[in-house]
């Protein structure tokens, strides 16, 4: 029974290694069994992993930081470091040059400057500063950038002053678009700009520009343009007269006056006003001696 | 019974609730040692589309916790002092949940004394709508006549293993089927009330909860014998350390199921008896040198037995292999032959396959099978229990087929007595169900 014997021997092996380890066996204490299912249950180990920690850093964190003296040298300690970071030479901004504007312009743009130079460019806020300077009713448009050696370049670009424009307040130029530029103390230092009156006038600058274009020939004669009532314009010429003009296409209007006038002078004679409103039926009021003259012409007795 | 009807139910619900959270303990309380598996069951929707995984869907549980320990306390399968064996489940328990690295709470037991005793019953029932519902089948459960089984004992399993319906018999799940007769066969196992309160005391206070109880023969039947042999009928002898468990199955069912209170603790004591040394040395000598064949080879083979009494001619003795198989092989002859006589009682030469299949620890000595088809007859083999997920190479062994066949138990319990439906008639007068009942009667 060879077999037999050899199917022993793996048996002893296993017992031998058994006994070998010999491994003592003792019961767990109630106490120590309940402990160790405590320490097994999926909850608290999650609340001893991630819990205990998380409570014992906050409630550390809190207690350090409700001392007033550490809160406030830690907010100092950022400021200085922040501030050691900005003022590094790199960022500072020692100078501002102001490219393409007059010398006003450019004066109040340097006053308007928030800071003092030099300044850090991370203190600078350029956005805010391009509003600023664009909020100056003779700046168009401004580029503000910040040049390497520290020089923040301002470039303008001035508004072209077009017309005059009377009001109550005094004389103001005004811009293609309208927008007032600049005001004007005497009206003899730009005889070049045409004048426009009348509430509401600075709206309809565009308008009185073509009409301005259009006056042609009678360009030497006019004074001026007033809007009359919000809605329509009258050209006040020298010698007291005017050309009434319909809020509806107020050029042609005005062409077919100029018309007249090239072919039979009428402006040239002794009339007041050309009512050109109602564009199909054309009024001329005469002045007074034409009048008086056309009066007797039609009794035959001179007026006394 | 009433009670453990309820407490049953209990217990299966515990087990449901258990198998949710997806941890579940087996506890083997034997009486050499106490093994206790942590399973883990994943969820039910990793398995494949044709409704089964791998190994047979026995892949839905993990051993996570494995632990053995040395038994305590337990004689004859049997509860002996409770707080040693309450330390001696703490024990295993601890050192499961410390390889699995979480608690569990939920454990199914099974132990293998308390004098189980195997009745057959056989109901009938009328079938009024001709055709079988719940209520049906939970009538002709009721109306089996429950024997006498005396006091002080308790129902452990009622599987219901038979369903007829008119002259069609064999019908597993009956539900359905049209007829005018049902009728219903079911084995009772019935153990001593005592040792199992023991038990479950012990467990208690261990702060665990019960989820199921079970009789070590039939789960070690479970996990040692193959299917084939569940079917044509096969009787696994489960030969543990203080009782020899014995269960038959037929048909996937268990139809009997018995034990006998001897075993290779018996072996060792005789040994420890005849060569006069402690239980320890005998219970060595036996495991590396036994056996239960003598050949011309064992007379030449000395044993060193060993003493440490200072007496020079004791420490010396040594005894020849013959020897040992001479006091070895009576006590084992003797176990085998409480075996056949409780085979020839419960009819065993009936089934179709008389497979045995001798299994668990003492099942280990060498050239047992040979001795046991001498004695039970020729279809003897020596059985291991099945291999599950996870389960460690020392846990493999014949030793282990109870605690293997538990984690079964575990994943498939077979419909008991306890899961089928109560019959209208037995609930309360104010109950719901009665008041549906009366409905469904009169319209």
């Amino acid at each position: 029974m060879w077999p037999l014997g050899r199917a022993n021997a793996g048996a002893r092996a296993r017992y031998r290694e058994e006994s070998r380890r010999e491994r003592r066996d003792p019961a767990p204490s109630r106490l120590s069994y309940k402990m160790e299912r405590l320490r097994l249950t999926p909850g608290f180990r999650l609340g001893l992993r991630v819990g205990l920690p998380f409570v014992l850093a906050f409630t550390g964190v809190t207690v350090w930081l409700s001392d007033a003296d550490r809160r406030a040298a830690i907010v100092q300690s950022y400021e200085e470091m922040r501030t050691s970071v900005e003022e590094r030479p790199e960022f500072m901004v020692a100078m501002m040059s102001v490219e393409g504007a007059s010398d006003p312009v450019a004066a109040a743009i340097r006053s308007m400057m928030p800071v003092d130079l030099p300044v850090s460019s991370f203190r600078l806020d350029l956005p805010a500063m391009r509003a600023a300077i664009e909020q100056i009713d003779a700046v168009a448009n401004a580029d503000l950038v910040i040049r390497k050696g520290g020089v923040l370049e301002v470039r303008v670009t001035e508004r072209q002053p077009a017309i005059l424009w009377r009001s109550a307040t005094g004389l103001e130029m005004l811009d293609t678009t309208g927008h007032r530029v600049a005001t004007l103390i005497d009206r003899a230092a730009r005889p070049d700009l045409p004048v426009i009156a009348g509430q509401g006038a600075d709206d309809h600058v565009a308008e009185a520009l073509t009409i301005f274009a259009a006056t042609g020939p009678l360009g030497p004669r006019v004074r001026g343009l007033v809007w009359i009532g919000e809605r329509r314009w009258d050209v006040v010429l020298d010698r007291g007269q005017r050309i009434l003009l319909p809020e509806d296409a107020p050029v042609p209007a005005l062409q077919r006056v100029i018309a007249l006038d090239s072919a039979q002078d009428m402006m040239g004679r002794d009339l007041t006003v050309v009512d050109m409103r109602n564009t199909a039926r054309p009024t001329v009021r005469l002045g007074a001696g034409a009048s008086e003259f056309l009066t007797s012409q039609v009794t035959g007795v001179s007026a006394p | 019974m009433t009670d453990l009807y309820q407490s049953q139910r209990a217990m299966r619900n515990m087990r449901r609730a258990a198998l949710q959270r997806g941890l579940v303990a087996v506890l083997d309380v034997g009486s050499s040692k106490i093994a206790c598996l942590v399973l883990k069951f994943d969820p039910l929707d990793e398995m494949r589309e044709d409704g089964l995984g791998s190994l047979a869907g026995q892949s839905q549980f993990r051993v996570i916790g494995a632990a053995t320990t040395r038994s305590r306390g337990v004689r004859f399968g049997e509860v002996d002092a409770m707080q040693e064996t309450e330390r001696a489940i703490r024990t295993a328990v601890q050192a499961a949940q410390k390889m699995a690295q979480t608690r569990v709470d939920h454990v199914i037991a099974c132990f293998s004394g308390a004098k189980p005793r195997s009745y057959g019953l056989a109901g009938e029932t009328e079938l009024p709508e001709g055709q079988v519902s719940e209520q049906d089948v939970a009538r002709v459960l009721a109306s089996c006549d429950v024997p006498d089984f005396g006091p002080g004992r308790e129902v452990l399993h009622a599987h219901p293993v038979n369903f007829a319906i008119d002259h069609r018999s064999g019908f597993g799940d009956p539900r359905g089927h049209v007829g005018n007769k049902l009728a219903a066969d079911m084995h009772l196992l019935t153990i001593d009330t005592g040792a199992v309160q023991n038990l479950l005391y012990c467990i208690k206070r261990c702060d665990l909860e019960i989820a199921g109880i079970a009789s070590s023969a039939y789960v070690s039947g479970l996990a040692s014998l193959v299917e084939d042999e569940q079917e044509l009928g096969a009787a696994c002898i489960d030969m543990g350390g203080g009782a020899t468990g014995l269960s038959i199955f037929f048909k996937k069912h268990m139809i009997f199921s018995e034990s006998v209170r001897l075993g290779g603790d018996h072996v060792s004591s005789d040994i420890s008896k005849g060569l006069r040394v402690p239980m320890a040395v005998a219970e060595r000598i036996k495991t590396i040198h036994g056996g239960v064949h003598a050949t011309g080879m064992d007379d030449r083979e000395m044993i060193e037995i060993g003493a440490d009494c200072g007496d020079w001619e004791k420490d010396r003795r040594k005894v020849s292999r013959t020897e040992l198989i001479g006091i070895m092989r009576p006590r084992v002859e003797e176990i085998l032959e409480e075996v056949r006589a409780i085979l020839d009682a419960a009819g065993f030469d009936q089934l179709p396959s008389q497979q045995i299949v001798l299994t668990g620890g003492a099942s280990q000595i060498p050239g047992l099978d040979m001795l046991a088809a001498r004695i039970l007859g020729q279809n003897v083999r020596l059985g291991r229990p099945l291999r599950v997920q996870g389960l460690p190479q020392a846990a493999t062994g014949p030793s282990f087929s109870s605690t293997v066949g538990l984690c079964l138990f575990a994943a498939h319990p077979q419909d008991e007595w306890w899961d089928f439906e109560i019959p209208a008639e037995r609930y309360p007068a104010r109950s719901l169900r009665r008041a549906m009942k009366w409905f469904k009667d009169n319209w």
